[in-house]
């Protein structure tokens, strides 16, 4: 197979080493060679956000990034979220809140929000919509996972204390 | 009639779901994330034209691309298929096939499917697939495609009308006659469709050793109609086993995709290994088999000087697309709720289903009836602005009133219960009603365009099969549609649920099984484990859609605990040397009512009923504690053989009044929300933060219908909004933030008197949305009659609106 690469990057903590084609979306190389399947592919056109990855300490559309873009890079995935089997405190706020229905934009909307509070400590209503306007959700109609985010944030506030 | 139980310990609960914690750590287990050993990947090649013929196809460069391990055509195809299961008036006139045979009839039309190592290598083999293709006449125009010399999407049915018909119920002649009003209007509803975050797939595996045909897949629902899947694909009914996967949203677009699943299928056979194929985003768009419904109405409201509703005059032609797999029954849907929550005496209804050179029209989160409630929430308005009436005037006159159910509306479908002025009083209040007139009438002094929407409408749910096929004189269908449970109960008294149908689409279907198991044991929903079935050594089961599945798995429930708990009682009654009808469960226990410290575990009862068979009473034959318990449609009836009415087929009729204030800029045409408020009335609620959020949802999905999203197809049949840079999902910018209230009348005839509540929100918004932009464009006399609303809708409405007439 032509035009191979040899990339390394640190996914959720862990050092990988693969030999990938150029073409190869991160999205697939993450699901498919890593299988790290929490990373969604719902339009793998860069419109719906649904594979929304952290590289590098910013959110990235993994099915717009190829992976020897990400060679030498830390990744962060959905699967980084939690620590040893305890919820993040934005996993906890989505389960209060009911911040999901059937999960598929659930990660990605995580991982925007996870870069958006960092941020963002302290966000209104309005700066979380705007926040998350790129990602996008077609079971909720949002309501719930601004609340879960404006919940996240005073829990976050809190634990930071 | 279902008991009311007077206090309910879990029913009513907004507990945390059940599946969440799963989804929320990247968990979902979605067909998708399955990978199976030797597992290949399969793409499609799909048409690029709307109309043409196959005159032939080269395959031969694919097939030599290394990694390739077919290439399938149509050509193949009707040795390796038969024709996909069609529940369309007569499907030998317009044949469907997996793959295009001889011509293709739309854009996107998969004409070839490639099997290879990976999808990258698939995808480029289609590519190197040669069509040659002879462009034909297209037809996307459906009032064109009627005309006499239209091109022809099927030939063998010598038409482009694959049904017509009208139907008259009531006295529509004399109620027309005896009017003082008659308002009328000419409406167009548009193509939209659900656009699930996850589109289709399947991973198939096929042992040609046993001949069993498994398959992994989110997108069938209907176990008890595999042996058509098995049909079409050559092999056994009971040599097919299809295992149901989580879905990433469906809103009923994966209630029968079955096109999927039949092509792994086929491939996996064929190539002898496991084989995934999972629909792109741009498959799922073009080629889904599950557009909305795209109508073009003319339609007459009769009515008195007073306000008084009469009659119903429906001519609507229905755009189907290039198939016609489910026949008319999204109008059966409409059927089901013609009149709203008015009573309106008499309908006619006049049919026109056409074929053009589209996809095809399947499930979307109303069926159908969302339009419905459209179209009469759009004549009601325009009669109340005939009249000079205030849109709540007009609706409380015309109301069916609370005692007058069960009502059986001109159709012959029966509204169950309810209590619609109750409603729209909570709905006035939550949105202060009177506020916003005020604010609106001010803010018209200022000069600026806000108005104000309010419609009420019906939310029917369960639907009986015989709304798919009553449309036919001949022959008689199927009237069943039931929904299955297992219960078991283990010996540490901890209980399992299995469920048959492909049940999670983004509901919360394991949150209601565990509550209302709760409720029956009066246990703790977190002693209760849900598991998902296949179909081979499964029960019968028709899954979510049409609002249905809670209150359908409610039933089947409520009888498998009924046939465990009798068990239980018989044991605990000769363990405790008490009469069975002296016990009772409470609290995790069997205890005899009156003296609660005489007690049993279920965990004491149940390690009995599986390990001390010595223990049991003479009359209890078998070890263990599992039932099944099949539970059918609870309250349907069969269409007169003249089909004036058409039985009771969705009975369960949930109501909600939306209020909405907007904002218009008559420079932009763009809209702002002010307020928006929807109260809903679904009988008894189960969850309500999860019902809550169906609403939601359902308003978000309506806004998109009403505001932005459309299939757009050219005159020579492309589809211009073909991915998410031009078929518009709103965000979260554009979703209001939503008001929401409850009533709860409970159906007589259901477990625990729910009623389903799935499609609620996309069955109001567009008729709210619609009323809100109108009434603020009221100083020009705009009259919204189509949707989507896009801002060049709003600007050419006022522009000609403004216009000097001759
Ligand atoms: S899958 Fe990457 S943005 Fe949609
Ligand atoms: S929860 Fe289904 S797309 Fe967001």
């Amino acid at each position: 197979m032509a035009d191979m690469h040899a990339i390394r990057v640190t996914v959720n903590g862990l050092p990988y080493e693969a030999t990938v084609e150029s073409r190869l979306l991160l999205a697939d190389f993450l699901r498919d060679h890593l299988g790290l399947v929490g990373t969604h592919l719902g339009c793998e056109h860069g419109v719906c956000g649904a594979c929304t990855v952290i590289l590098n300490g910013r959110t990235v559309r993994s099915c717009l990034v190829f992976a020897v873009q990400a060679d030498g890079a830390q990744i962060m995935t959905v699967e980084g979220l939690a620590r040893d089997s305890q919820f993040h405190p934005l996993q906890e706020a989505f389960r209060d809140k009911q911040g999901l229905q059937c999960g598929f934009c659930t990660p990605g909307m995580l991982m925007r929000a996870y870069e958006f509070l960092q941020e963002n400590p302290n966000p209104t209503e309005e700066e979380i919509r705007e926040a998350i306007a790129g990602n996008l959700c077609r079971c909720t109609g949002y309501q719930f996972i601004v609340e879960a985010i404006q919940d996240a944030a005073a829990r976050m506030a809190v634990a930071s204390r | 009639m279902a008991t009311q139980a007077p206090a309910r310990k879990w029913i009513g609960q907004s507990i945390p779901r059940v599946e969440d914690p799963r989804l929320l750590l990247g968990r979902g287990e979605y067909v998708t994330d399955l990978v199976l050993p030797g597992m290949v990947h399969a793409a499609i090649l799909r048409s690029p034209l709307a109309h043409a013929r196959i005159a032939s196809i080269d395959a031969s460069k694919a097939r030599s691309l290394p990694g390739v391990l077919a290439v399938v055509t149509g050509r193949e195809i009707k040795e390796l298929t038969n024709p996909m299961p069609d529940f369309g008036p007569d499907p030998s006139k317009h044949t469907w096939w997996v793959l295009a045979t001889d011509k293709v009839r739309y854009m996107g039309e998969p004409v070839a499917a490639v099997v290879a190592t990976d999808r990258y290598i698939a995808e480029d083999a289609c590519e190197l697939i040669e069509v040659n293709y002879e462009p034909l006449p297209v037809v996307v125009d459906p009032v064109e495609a009627m005309k006499p010399g239209a091109p022809l999407v099927h030939e063998p049915l010598g038409t482009n009308v694959a049904y017509s018909r009208t139907f008259v119920f009531g006295d529509v002649e004399r109620d027309f006659t005896e009017a003082e009003v008659v308002v009328r209007d000419h409406l167009r509803w548009h193509r939209s469709g659900a656009q699930p975050l996850e589109t289709v797939g399947a991973v198939a595996q096929y042992n040609p050793a046993t001949g069993m045909m498994t398959i992994y897949c989110n997108s069938v629902t209907f176990t008890f109609l595999l042996f058509l899947v098995a049909n079409t694909l050559k092999i056994p009914s009971n040599k097919l086993n299809l295992i149901p996967c989580p879905a990433g949203g469906s809103f009923g677009s994966k209630f029968w995709a079955v096109r999927v699943p039949i092509l792994a299928g086929m491939l996996a056979k064929l190539v002898g290994r496991p084989v995934k194929f999972v629909e792109d985003r741009i498959d799922n768009i073009t080629t889904s088999d599950h557009h909305g419904s795209d109508r073009i109405y003319d339609v007459e409201m009769a009515a008195m000087r007073d306000g008084t509703l009469r009659s119903l005059r429906v001519k609507v032609v229905d755009d189907y697309g290039a198939y016609i797999q489910f026949g008319v029954g999204t109008h059966g849907n409409s059927l089901a709720q013609v009149v709203g929550p008015y009573k309106i005496k008499s309908v006619q209804y006049e049919l026109y289903a056409v074929l053009t050179n589209k996809c095809q029209q399947g499930a979307y989160r109303g069926f159908g009836s969302e339009v419905t409630n459209w179209v009469v929430e759009r004549m009601v308005d325009l009669v109340a602005r005939e009249l000079g009436m205030d849109p709540v005037e007009i609706r409380r006159k015309n109301f069916i009133q609370p005692h007058e159910f069960p009502y059986t509306i001109p159709t012959g479908n029966m509204y169950d219960s309810g209590n619609y002025p109750g409603v729209l009083e909570k709905a006035l209040q939550l949105a202060d009603y009177q506020g916003l007139r005020e604010m609106q009438r001010r803010a018209r002094e200022e000069g600026r365009y806000v108005g104000i929407g309010l419609i009420s409408a019906q939310e029917r749910s369960v639907f009986s099969s015989t709304e798919f096929w009553f449309w036919f004189d001949q022959p008689t269908g199927i009237t069943s549609s039931p929904e299955s449970v297992t219960l078991k109960m283990d010996p540490m008294g901890n209980i399992t649920a299995t469920l048959y149908s492909q049940a999670f689409w983004g509901q919360s279907p394991e949150t209601m099984v565990a509550q209302v198991v709760a409720e029956e044991f009066d246990i703790d929903p977190s002693q209760v484990s849900v598991i998902y079935g296949g179909s081979a050594g499964g029960l019968p089961a028709t899954g979510p859609g049409g609002s249905r599945f809670t209150i359908m798995v409610a039933g089947a429930i409520q009888g498998a605990a009924r046939r465990i708990k009798e068990k239980m009682l018989k044991i605990a009654s000769h363990k405790l040397e008490v009469a069975p009808e002296d016990l009772e469960f409470a609290e995790g226990k069997i205890r005899v009512r009156g003296t609660p410290e005489r007690a049993m575990t279920l965990q004491e009862v149940a390690m009995l009923a599986y390990l001390f068979k010595l223990d049991l009473p003479p009359d209890i034959e078998e070890s263990g504690l599992e039932a099944d318990y099949t539970f059918d449609h609870p309250y349907t009836t069969m269409p007169a053989p003249d089909r004036k009415n058409l039985g009771v087929f969705y009975p369960f009729v949930g109501h909600a009044c939306h209020i909405a204030a907007v904002e218009v800029d008559i420079e932009t045409g763009q809209h702002t929300f002010l307020k928006y408020v929807a109260v809903h009335d679904a009988g008894t609620v189960v969850n309500p933060r999860s019902l809550n959020g169906q609403i939601i949802g359902g308003v978000a999905q309506g806004l998109g219908t009403a505001m932005y999203e459309q299939y757009v197809y050219s005159p020579d049949g492309q589809l211009l909004t073909g991915s998410y840079m031009d078929y518009l999902i709103p965000t979260a910018m554009e979703v209001p933030k939503v008001e929401i209230g409850h009533q709860e009348t409970p159906s007589p005839f259901t477990p625990y008197g729910i009623k389903g509540a799935g499609e609620g929100g996309r069955m109001m918004t567009p008729a709210v949305v619609s009323a809100a932009i109108e009434d603020a464009l009221a100083p020009f006399g705009v009259r919204v009659n189509e949707v989507p609303i896009t801002p060049e809708k709003i600007l050419r409405w006022i522009e000609e609106a403004q216009a000097p007439r001759p």
